[in-house]
């Protein structure tokens, strides 16, 4: 004990150990999750079944070929990634108009989801569904930790806990999000957010990211109860109100007569 | 209580009208001076907390032990907690201990002390004049000119050096405020690892997070130079932008960049809506407006973020064509 407290390389140490811990039992846990690998190549019938699903589930919006509507965008050149990411976290088929597209119960099984990928996947090109290796969170933690903060962090909060947009609208929290939902959301820029192509983020960069919102998910913060991770807001209202509360109770106490 | 005291000099206003002194209010006889019972609880109660205090003492040196941080990170969390609650409950204890003892065993008659005069005495006063001439008779203050006179010169030039020190403080900072590192042809590269950006990565509705090439080769004050040259970059649909005729060739090809530095108190604007092309501070919700040369549409900036008028090298690169026009950040005096 002496020594993990006194070892200049024991702050280096706890890292590198949870990283390798968190990363390779994370893999196991998303290999478990995604068991069924998602096939490279959409088969001929797979993009005709989603053919079907789309026209009589996403049609009425999107079009006919997904041409898009004044009640929705086109879907040509979205890629697959955008669909199953839509489709997969249950934002789409959307529900009801609204500052922002909820997340709710997804509608469709796995094989259906993969279906309608592959076909709007075929209606252009388009960034295509990423790889169990692309989202595997064994990558470099410290590196995704900072390119977290300098691309995501002003929206979806410094460890992923979400915040406010304008007008209703905001980033949500990042915990318990799907590695591949990460992935395809930064690749496609889903509803408000930006999109953050292979050559803003590279897939090594995603991968970054990616293993460092797991290794927060899975650490709990070293100091202490994060309060949601929300910060100024939840801390201070924490302090102002137990904390002062506490002081002015006392305060009472101290000033009062003994019965 | 209410003696009235006779001062011989002095600007005290005595009211004939004054609010009467109620005086102490009755005497209640606490439970623990009647019941020798209560008593004897009040006298276990503050042990009981005594011994709280000791157990509290004792459980943090046993947490000390029994919760180390080893290289799980959640081990920390956990032996702050233990430490914290052992210590708290040790201190605590003790402070709650004594005022509980004070209040309900140790006497509480009320009792009032008279003030004393600020006034000395007569004989002090006369000893202390005594004291002061005798220490100017022995120094020789009134008797030697020369050292008097030298000693008041030397007093009077002391604080002197402080005004031309103070010179250096004022009157403004220099031109620092007023330039960045982006002059004509300075690459946008991306922060953090400064990778240059050709336009055409620049995909419809992506944002960059631009630093200077070179920033990172700085030998100091990299953290002031990013903090003024820091820009957004984003891509628009050409024909969403409703451009000023005279600054029409500040962007290319829908590419527009912007200081990220927010013109109310200078956090970093860099919350983009993609479908609203709208800009938010997330510190006061200024919003700007990506379309309109980042106009504010609501909140208290005063004015548009500055631009960044950028182009394209030989190569496909982006780069700057000039400095900001005008000074980035939060309003100062002489801008």
């Amino acid at each position: 004990m002496k020594n993990s407290r006194r070892s200049p390389f024991a702050a280096a140490a706890v890292i590198a150990i949870g990283l390798m811990l968190s990363g390779a039992g994370y893999a196991a846990a998303s290999t478990a999750i995604n068991s069924a690998p998602k096939s490279e190549a959409a088969s001929a019938a797979q993009i005709e079944e989603g053919k079907k699903l789309f026209l009589s589930n996403c049609a009425s919006c999107h079009g006919v070929n997904g041409v898009g509507t004044k009640a929705a965008p086109t879907l040509v050149g979205v890629g697959a990634a955008a669909a199953e990411f839509q489709v997969d976290s249950g934002r789409m088929p959307g529900q009801a108009s609204g500052p922002q597209l909820q997340v709710k119960p997804k509608q469709f099984t796995a094989e259906q989801i993969d279906a309608i990928a592959a076909y709007v996947g075929s209606l252009g090109v388009g960034p295509d569904v990423p790889t169990e290796d692309m989202i595997a969170a064994n990558g470099n933690a410290t590196r995704g930790g900072e390119l977290f903060r300098i691309n995501c962090a002003m929206c979806h909060n410094a460890v992923g806990a979400g915040g406010a947009l304008t007008e209703g609208k905001y980033a949500p929290s990042l915990k318990g999000v799907p590695n591949d939902h990460i992935y395809e959301a930064m690749l496609t820029g889903p509803q408000n957010m930006p999109v953050f192509n292979d050559a803003n983020l590279t897939p090594k960069d995603k991968k970054d990211i990616i293993t460092y919102l797991k290794f927060v998910e899975a650490n709990p913060s070293a100091g202490g109860y994060e309060l949601a991770g929300l910060g100024p807001v939840a801390e201070g209202l924490f302090i102002w109100i137990l904390g002062l509360g506490v002081i002015v109770a006392l305060t009472i106490w101290l000033g009062a007569k003994s019965n | 209580m209410s003696k009235e005291h006779r001062y011989e000099s002095g600007l005290a206003v005595v009211a004939s009208d004054k609010v009467k002194d109620p005086g102490i209010e009755p005497h209640r006889v606490r439970m623990t001076d009647k019941s020798p019972a209560k008593e004897r609880v009040a006298n276990r109660q503050v042990a009981a907390l005594f011994i709280a205090s000791a157990v509290g003492s004792a459980f943090a040196i046993f947490a000390y032990f029994a919760f180390p941080i080893t290289e799980d990170l959640g081990t920390v969390r956990s032996n702050t907690w233990w430490l914290g609650i052992g210590i708290t409950l040790g201190l605590f204890g003790i402070g709650i201990g004594a005022v509980h003892w004070a209040k309900t065993l140790m006497p509480d008659t009320e009792v009032s002390e008279e003030r004393h005069q600020t006034r000395g005495s007569d004989e002090v006063r006369a000893r202390a004049v005594e004291i002061i001439k005798l220490a100017d008779k022995e120094s020789g203050f009134s008797r030697r000119k020369l050292i008097r006179r030298t000693l008041y010169t030397s007093l009077a030039l002391f604080p002197l050096p402080a005004i031309f020190f103070f010179g250096d403080l004022g009157p403004n900072p220099a031109n620092t405020l007023r330039h960045t590192m982006w002059k004509k042809g300075t690459r946008l590269t991306k922060d953090p690892y400064g990778t240059p950006i050709k336009a055409a990565e620049v995909t419809l509705g992506s944002v960059f997070h631009v630093i200077p090439e070179g920033l990172s080769e700085l030998p100091e004050h990299k953290l002031e130079e990013k903090a003024k040259a820091a820009v957004l970059l984003v891509r628009l649909d050409p024909k969403d932008l409703k451009e000023d005729p005279a600054k029409k060739d500040w962007s290319y090809d829908g590419i527009v960049a912007y200081s990220k530095i927010c013109t109310h108190v200078g956090c970093p604007v860099a919350l983009y809506e993609q479908q609203t092309h709208h800009l938010l501070c997330p510190c006061h919700q200024s919003t700007f407006d990506l379309t309109e040369h980042c106009k504010v549409i609501f909140g208290p900036a005063s004015r548009p973020l500055p631009q960044l008028p950028i182009t394209v090298d030989a190569e496909g690169y982006l780069v700057a064509q000039s400095d900001f026009t005008e000074p980035v950040g939060p309003s100062f005096w002489e801008r």
